[in-house]
């Protein structure tokens, strides 16, 4: 087992080192210069070039990327130049909160979307089936930026069932101690009912919103997965000796239907990553997202770097877990590993 | 009345519907069956001819679209189609049970062996959660499994396909039912593990006092374990009688000719074509046959270990073990106008060996010459444009899969000639047509693509397109395997007539010795990639020198004649 996560990380190296050089050389080649940018509009062209001097934008752009890497090695990945803290404290700061959201919407998508499909498959062509159509539907062909919106039109603007969008937690309230960094399991642990209330109220509507996009995918694969497994030579075995409807589904079909599943919650695990820019930018959520794109907009360099790096870092880490996992449900991938 | 004398399985005029797009099809006609206690019945049919649908419909598994519209099933007394489907659920595995076909996809396959028969004996009572693993190991013992403790465990992807039917095998009878019902057991299976896995449930059924239902499309096996024999066509019985009779004096026409076309000892190739079909005139022997075309000489193909282990060997600077010999040191010739058989069971290394002499993998060592010119040394990719490469065609085991779906067959069929041939326009479309007719493809079908064609045209389209251009040397890899017996008939005559018209030279390989006979002068057998007897047909099988070849005979079971 050990030895199956070590030599799985050993073949991720060659991957990261692509991604630390494309993410140098792309922040590179952009339009826009940071150091006009934040010399502002009536900087004499020798404070710009003081400032760029300072950046170290006047080096050769093979300097630039020793000084980059040799930083990197010493876990620094610069400073932002629009908040002029360390890129490091801004992420660890930022990413809880993104986590938490994509994982909180996941879960409410796995926990829809499972059952859904696995009824529709069961009962192919009754309503729920037809629900099952319609729901898939609607989740692919509604931007997250649309849906996001109508969930604030309506519960926060005409039934005001839910708190303002306006970020984690209501600015009256004190965070709860830092442990995880996600706010409903601190709160908890301080025990801490109220904060938990709260965040929860802020968090539920961008975490629907995420649901509902990433629902759609997984509903879609769990129906075929079981539609397949279950018209499956072993299950025409099992009924032929005699086994019971819930031994079928669950111990037969989902389990062999859960592979395909399984895959596309790793993909539907990534672009949510990537994809809650979006749902920050409506819920004014302090996530990693948007952090990366204000940076992006600044010119500024370093927090870009480090948020694509993270980002790969965190795909590698994903796909390394569905690795482990399917050769949890499945014996023939151990063997190939 | 007495219970003795009433039927264990009591099936009344069964009809089966199924709804399809083109409205409702009947697959079972007011069939009739019965078995009594302690009884083999044989049902033998074609493809089509509904002898599984009648016993999904006996066990009510029968997909969502088919439904049993008439008749009535008793089952020891009880009627089986008025009951509720929770009872009806009782009843499989622990009354009735059933083995399949393709055993390996019939198991569950990430689920250890073992606890699926522990499933099935807990969900009939039979075993608690305590003694569920002990029960399981004593049912793989039963079916002969060595080490069954250890195989417990197993997945069904560790196991070999006889291995795998005898956990079916397990699985069915681990609660002791009544009646078995065998659908096609040991089709896909090697010939000698088709006997032993056969001999096995006849002993464990007859030990038990069990009745069986065995279908088949294979007259040899229903003769060789069957009490009594039921003949289907079409959804219908035509013939129900005693095994020995049925064989010695069958009366309906269709149990005739099926029993024609079966391979059989003594029976010629054009003994099994329908009576009364032609034998096509014979032409002038080629001049030049006999002169050697295909020489193989100590072919040798290695394949090395894979896996962490080899790996981890190669770092420590260990010896990796030795590597894997598919084929190992093979010499045989092929002469013009000559069929050579190549037969043994799976893994013995002939579809390998086939797959050197078309240049499709690189031989490890050794030599194979082709009309003169050493082919074995040029690479793979350069022999596609060697001007050798035509003069050897193949045709393939599955005459579906063989095929691009997406092509008609008068393309599938002018392939070869497009990348190799000459002809183009109406001169490509003449050879098209002149091949269709050669292979007796009727001219309206060309335009059809695979799906709307049946097994034995697409067989046609197979030969057509490997005889496309005029080969020295065609390859037969199992052709006739995906078959029935009745269109097999047909095929390998078809075989016999284009060689001699077209004076090719045929490699057969094929597992099944009775149609290699059929078709081939000569026999190689083979077995661990080593040639273990060669020699004329007639001599390999009514004198075979090595034991495994008349172990081979032996395994093949045929009517009486």
């Amino acid at each position: 087992m050990l030895r199956t996560v070590l030599s799985r990380l050993g073949t991720a190296l060659p991957s990261l080192a692509g991604v630390v050089v494309i993410t140098f050389l792309l922040t590179r080649v952009l339009p826009g210069d940071p150091a006009l940018y934040f010399a502002g509009p009536v900087a004499s062209p020798e404070a710009i070039a003081a400032i760029r001097a300072q950046l170290g934008l006047d080096q050769p752009l093979w300097t630039q990327f020793a000084g980059y890497v040799a930083a990197l090695f010493r876990g620094d990945l610069g400073t932002s130049l629009t908040t002029g803290r360390p890129v490091v404290e801004d992420i660890a700061a930022r990413l809880p909160a993104s986590a938490e959201l994509t994982l909180l919407g996941l879960f409410i998508a796995v926990g829809i979307a499972v059952p859904l499909g696995i009824l529709a498959a069961l009962r192919q062509g009754s309503w729920i089936d037809h629900l099952c159509r319609l729901v898939t539907t609607a989740g692919v062909s509604l931007p997250v930026f649309f849906t996001g919106l109508l969930a604030v039109y309506v519960f926060y603007y005409l039934l005001g069932w839910s708190p303002a969008p306006l970020g984690r937690l209501d600015s009256f309230l004190s965070e709860p101690p830092a442990r995880t960094g996600f706010l409903l399991i601190d709160s908890l642990l301080a025990g801490d009912t109220e904060v938990f209330r709260a965040a929860l109220g802020q968090i539920l509507l961008p975490a629907l919103t995420l649901g509902i996009f990433a629902l759609a995918p997984l509903a879609r694969m769990t129906r075929a997965a079981m539609l397949a497994a279950l018209s499956a030579e072993f299950i025409r075995t099992a009924r032929a000796n005699g086994l019971g409807g819930r031994t079928i589904v669950f111990a037969y079909a989902f389990r062999n239907a859960m592979l395909p599943v399984l895959t596309t919650l790793g993909m539907v695990f990534s672009f949510l990553l990537g994809a809650n820019v979006l749902v920050e930018k409506v819920f004014a959520w302090p996530g990693i997202g948007s952090y990366a794109v204000e940076a992006l907009i600044a010119s500024d360099f370093a927090p870009v770097q480090g948020f694509v790096l993270t980002m790969a870092i965190l795909y590698i880490l994903l796909n390394l877990a569905i690795d482990l996992l399917y050769g949890l449900i499945d014996p023939r991938m151990r063997k190939v590993a | 009345m007495d219970s003795n004398t009433v039927p264990l399985l009591d099936v009344r005029d069964l009809t089966v519907e199924f709804a399809t797009r083109r409205g409702t099809v009947r697959a079972v006609k007011r069939v009739n069956l019965s078995i009594a206690r302690g009884e083999t019945l044989g049902v033998v049919g074609e493809s089509g001819s509904g002898k599984s649908v009648t016993s999904y419909a006996v066990m009510r598994i029968l997909e969502r679209t088919g439904r049993i519209a008439e008749g009535s099933i008793a089952f020891s007394g009880v009627p089986l189609r008025e009951l509720p489907e929770r009872e009806m659920r009782d009843l499989r595995g622990r009354e009735i049970s059933m083995i399949f076909q393709n055993p390996r996809a019939a198991l569950n396959p990430i689920r250890p062996v073992g606890q699926q028969i522990a499933d099935v004996l807990r969900r009939h009572g039979q075993a608690t959660r305590a003694n569920a693993r002990a029960k399981a190991i004593a049912a793989l013992e039963q079916v002969r499994i060595a080490r069954a403790a250890e195989r417990h465990d197993a997945y069904p992807f560790e196991l070999s396909g006889g291995m795998c039917q005898r956990v079916v095998i397990a699985l069915a009878l681990a609660c002791r039912p009544r009646l078995l019902i065998a659908d096609e057991p040991t089709t896909g299976l090697d010939v000698t593990t088709q006997k032993a896995v056969m001999d096995l449930v006849t002993e464990l059924t007859r030990e038990r006092g069990m009745s069986t239902l065995l279908i088949t499309h294979d007259l040899g096996l229903a003769s060789a374990y069957c009490d009594r024999v039921a003949v289907m066509q079409q959804g219908e019985v035509v013939e129900n009688a005693d095994a020995i009779a049925i064989f010695r004096a069958p009366t309906h026409a269709y149990t005739r000719r099926l029993m024609r076309a079966t391979p059989r000892p003594g029976a010629g190739l054009r003994d099994l074509l329908p009576e009364g079909a032609a034998p096509a005139p014979l032409p002038a022997p080629d001049p030049r046959a006999g002169e050697p075309l295909l020489e193989v000489e100590g072919l040798v193909k290695e394949y090395p270990r894979t896996g962490l282990g080899g790996w981890l060997a190669r770092l420590a600077g260990r010896a990796p073990e030795a590597p894997f010999r598919a084929v190992d040191g093979i010499s045989f010739r092929v002469n013009r106008g000559e069929s050579v058989g190549l037969v043994g069971e799976s893994g013995c290394g002939k579809s390998t060996t086939s797959m050197m002499l078309m240049r499709l993998l690189d031989p490890t060592a050794g030599r194979i010459r082709f009309a003169g010119q050493e082919i074995g040394a040029m690479p793979t990719r350069g022999f596609a444009a060697s001007p050798l490469r035509p003069r050897i065609q193949m045709v393939f085991q599955d005459p579906t899969d063989s095929l691009n779906p997406r092509l008609t067959a008068s393309r599938a069929i002018a392939d070869p000639i497009l990348r190799m041939g000459r002809e183009r326009g109406a001169a490509l479309q003449a050879r098209v047509e002149e091949l269709a007719d050669l292979v007796g493809l009727p001219r309206i079908l060309l335009h059809r693509f695979p799906h709307q064609l049946s097994g034995g045209q697409k067989a046609r389209i197979g030969i057509a397109r490997a005889i496309a251009l005029n080969p020295d040397l065609v390859i037969l890899d199992e052709p006739t395997a995906a078959l029935d017996v009745s269109v097999q008939a047909v095929v390998l005559n078809l075989l016999q007539d284009l060689k001699l018209r077209l004076g090719m030279s045929y490699l057969f390989v094929s597992h099944d010795l009775h149609v290699v006979r059929l078709l081939c002068d000569r026999v190689i057998v083979m077995r661990q990639g080593k040639v273990v007897e060669e020699g004329s047909s007639q001599q390999v099988l009514e004198n075979p020198r090595a034991d495994y070849t008349r172990e081979l005979i032996a395994a093949i079971p045929h009517p009486p004649v």
